[in-house]
């Protein structure tokens, strides 16, 4: 259609005060009128209501309008609103124009009321020569994959996983390290019931390992993802355990012969494993692995094996997955805090962290549930700094938000089960127990007598010879510096993505924040989903979070891959390139350009031919082409060109 | 330098990031001159040469071309390849007599409202103190005549 026979309806939208407060927006309206092309200009307080909308509806109708601007919010808000709006009234969707007046026009340039009506009519009149130019947008109807993948297996996958299953979707879930369960697995207790942390988990993990339409792969990364929403192909790694899950009945036979000693990662390095070793008593799958890096092959737990399981040729395996959603649960790890050397974790043997402190808790754990120095005595004074590695400008800006609770309860169990004679203090910016029944909790530590002191932890100091530690605290309440004889300090180190979010964000397409987590779409009305159509988010990877949280985080997850999958199947906007075969010069350069591998150079001279699934739309290929043969629908150069003589036009 | 001198600025912004970003200054009330004018690109690697040219030849003081943080492209690296365009096109402003300061690349997050009002505003008064386009003074009595003969 030729831009001449376009007929325009303008509606502008006064969002209350927002826009109208800073734009004259009767100025803007009546300037729109004037416009060529333009067949009518309305304004109204809220376009996006009901009443706006059947406004834009009736005029489409009265003026028989065939393309429509409509000046508002950000189209990242109600684009999808109004493209349902118009097509309601009979057009495509896509020969709708958005005109951002509030985001950015009216809300970064309060105090200018002239000069923003005046940048209102520019972007307005770009939108309406844009939106002459517009052309409708074909969908293509896809089926949906009734099958999820599921990233990660803490407490926020397995949730997810279970969610999903229960529903009679089939779920793929996938593990990096040899067990489900997660960091949850390590904390012995929940805050704030106290609640064993084992006890409601590993019912979980149980169900995980016998659901039937739940597949679980262990030792396993993600290391591609291809297609789209409704479905993505997954190629999977999974590493050798070097012993026949199928065989294996976890009865240790082999473990007590091999020579070998290495230290545990599930203890954090505080006590030694064998080479050939199951993570936890209550892992999931219960099944043997090898740790080939440090086994000496000598073939010892071969030898009693009972049941031939041990395989010391296994290869590691790649898979293929095809599903209709991905959702990413891969949680987080305790950062590291011997770069803050004021407080000398990794120098002095009786600086620990918080998750060191709870292995210890645990009656299974390294020291059978005591609290003891590095040299075997117990210790008796225990002093905890907070915001250690978090709220720091140094390292991580934002609060892990776990940690003051998590301290309080290792004091609470230290004080009621280990020694209620024992002294322990919490040094601390401020106690953040903002939950149901967190500020409670808080308090019954009071009462015990742990000792909460507000400030911030300038240094530790070691004596050399008895290992006893002096803690330097300015207390902000009495307003001097304490310092505190300790025999044991421990760091509520930060919360911090678990390593290789980042690759993994890569391979998915996914957004991470500046803080390293992964990104949300919306941090308040789309907190689950991501850029992506089809990938999810939760449990840590989203941001620091506690255990209910993780959970409601997983089953929300859940509840919208379900949403998608029950769908059946989904409408995907073909924002494509097309192929002038008269200016194609066959030069392929656009096929190099392509980071999708969507365009192909048939032979026998053939023009560029564009594989319409694989085509992301970024439109890199119409830069490309050198004979502009090649136009990305919807960003035509006609449109793009005739935005920017519209703009510079006021 | 001219501080009556108002530039018009074009930004072409990618929808994934550096459109968030104007969204959210917006959003956060953070505020920047009203020269800027926002056209959205699916991805900066859509911005072709005759894009930025265009925007010159139509009177533009100042273009920026604003993609994602290097490494985080939502399409592999389209804005790589647009900041190769707009060295080349630098090198092309220059030879015509145009100030290649005029045109920048500039990289943000969606989450870099902040930092993205205080790019503009820097590269505002980058170009008040270039002063106006020298192609529009030029163009200046010819689009009276094209208008003049359109109507």
């Amino acid at each position: 259609m030729s831009p001449d026979n376009a007929k325009v309806g303008v509606f502008i939208c006064h969002c209350g005060k927002n826009i109208a407060g800073v734009i004259n927006v009767e100025e803007v309206r009546r300037f729109a009128e004037k416009l060529p092309g333009v067949v009518v200009a309305k304004d109204y307080m809220f376009m996006c209501s009901q009443t706006g909308q059947r406004l834009i509806k009736d005029a489409i109708k009265e003026h028989r309008l065939n393309r429509v601007v409509v000046a508002s919010c950000s189209p990242k808000l109600h684009e999808p609103t109004f493209r349902k709006c118009i097509s309601e009234a009979g057009l495509n969707p896509y020969l709708l124009e958005m005109v951002n007046l509030r985001e950015h026009c009216s809300w970064p340039h309060l105090y200018e009321p002239g000069k923003a009506t005046e940048k209102a009519k520019a972007l307005l009149k770009a939108a309406v020569e844009r939106a002459k130019r517009l052309e409708p947008v074909k969908s293509v109807k896809i089926p949906v994959i009734k099958s999820v993948l599921v990233i990660g297996g803490g407490v926020a996958g397995i949730q997810a996983a279970l969610d999903l299953a229960e529903q009679g979707f089939r779920v793929y879930l996938v593990e990096r390290s040899p067990s489900i369960g997660g960091n949850m697995a390590r904390v012995v207790k929940t805050f704030p019931t106290d609640d064993c942390a084992m006890c409601i988990l590993s019912p979980k993990m149980s169900e995980v390992a016998s659901h039937p339409n739940i597949t679980l792969f262990t030792c396993s990364e993600v290391i591609s993802v291809d297609g789209h929403v409704g479905n993505f192909t997954v190629r999977i790694l999974k590493r050798p355990r070097h012993i026949d899950e199928e065989k294996c009945v976890a009865c240790g036979a082999c473990e007590e012969v091999c020579p070998v000693l290495v230290p545990d990662e599930f203890d954090l390095g505080m006590r030694m494993r064998k080479a050939i070793y199951i993570p936890f008593p209550q892992a999931i799958p219960r099944v043997y692995l090898i740790d080939t890096d440090k086994c000496i092959r000598c073939g010892m737990c071969a030898q009693v094996c009972e049941r031939n399981a041990i395989n010391f040729d296994e290869k590691p395996k790649e898979l293929e997955l095809k599903v209709g959603a991905i959702i990413v649960a891969t949680g987080f790890e305790e950062f590291d805090p011997s770069p803050i050397t004021e407080y000398g974790y990794g120098e002095y043997d009786n600086v620990v962290t918080q998750m060191q402190l709870a292995r210890m808790l645990d009656p299974l754990g390294p020291t059978h549930g005591e609290i003891l120095r590095a040299d075997g005595k117990p210790a008796k004074t225990i002093v905890m700094i907070q915001c250690v590695g978090s709220r720091d400008h140094r390292f991580n800006k934002y609060c892990s938000s776990v940690c003051c609770m998590v301290a309080l309860k290792h004091a609470q169990l230290i004080k009621l089960e280990h020694d209620p004679q024992a002294e322990v203090y919490i040094c601390c910016i401020d106690i953040r127990a903002y939950r149901k029944g967190y500020e409670e909790y808080a308090d019954r530590a009071r009462e015990l007598g742990v000792k909460i002191i507000k400030g911030r932890v300038s240094k530790v100091e070691e004596d050399k010879k008895s290992g006893k530690l002096k803690v330097y605290v300015y207390n902000v309440v009495l307003d001097e510096v304490m310092v505190i004889d300790a025999d044991l300090v421990v760091l509520s180190s930060a919360m911090i993505p678990s390593r290789g979010t980042q690759d993994l964000a890569k391979i998915l397409g996914v957004e991470v924040g500046p803080d390293g987590f992964l990104k949300e779409l919306h941090p308040k009305l789309q907190p689950i989903d991501t850029k992506i159509p089809g990938i999810f988010i939760c449990g840590c990877a989203q941001g620091p979070k506690d255990i209910p949280d993780s959970v409601a985080q997983g089953s929300a997850a859940a509840a919208r891959a379900a949403s998608l999958l029950s769908r059946g199947e989904i409408t995907i906007d073909l924002i494509i390139p097309e192929v002038n075969e008269d200016l194609c010069r066959k030069c392929g350069i656009c096929v190099r350009f392509c980071p999708f591998n969507a365009l192909e150079l048939p032979p026998e001279g053939k023009s560029v031919r564009v594989i319409e699934l694989k085509c992301k739309g970024c439109g890199t290929c119409a830069a490309a082409c050198p004979t502009g043969a090649i136009q990305l629908k919807h960003y035509k150069d006609e449109q793009i060109l005739a935005q920017i003589e519209g703009i510079l036009g006021v | 330098m001219d501080q009556h001198f108002d530039p018009i600025i074009v930004a072409f912004c990618c929808w994934h990031c550096s459109y968030a970003a104007a969204d959210l200054a917006g959003t956060s009330r953070i505020q920047y001159p009203t020269n800027i004018r926002i056209i959205r690109v699916p991805c900066t690697g859509r911005v072709d040469l005759i894009h930025i040219f265009k925007a010159f030849a139509e009177g533009a003081d100042g273009v920026l071309v604003a993609g994602c943080l290097k490494g985080q492209c939502h399409y592999v690296d389209g804005n790589l390849k647009a900041e190769l365009r707009v060295i080349f096109a630098k090198r092309i402003l220059e030879s015509i007599g145009i100030e290649p300061e005029r045109l920048e690349m500039v990289f943000v997050s969606a989450a870099m409202g902040a930092e993205f009002a205080s790019i503009i505003r820097e590269f505002v008064e980058r170009i008040r103190s270039l002063g106006p386009n020298p192609a529009k003074l030029k163009k200046h009595g010819q689009l009276k005549e094209s208008t003049k003969s359109r109507e």
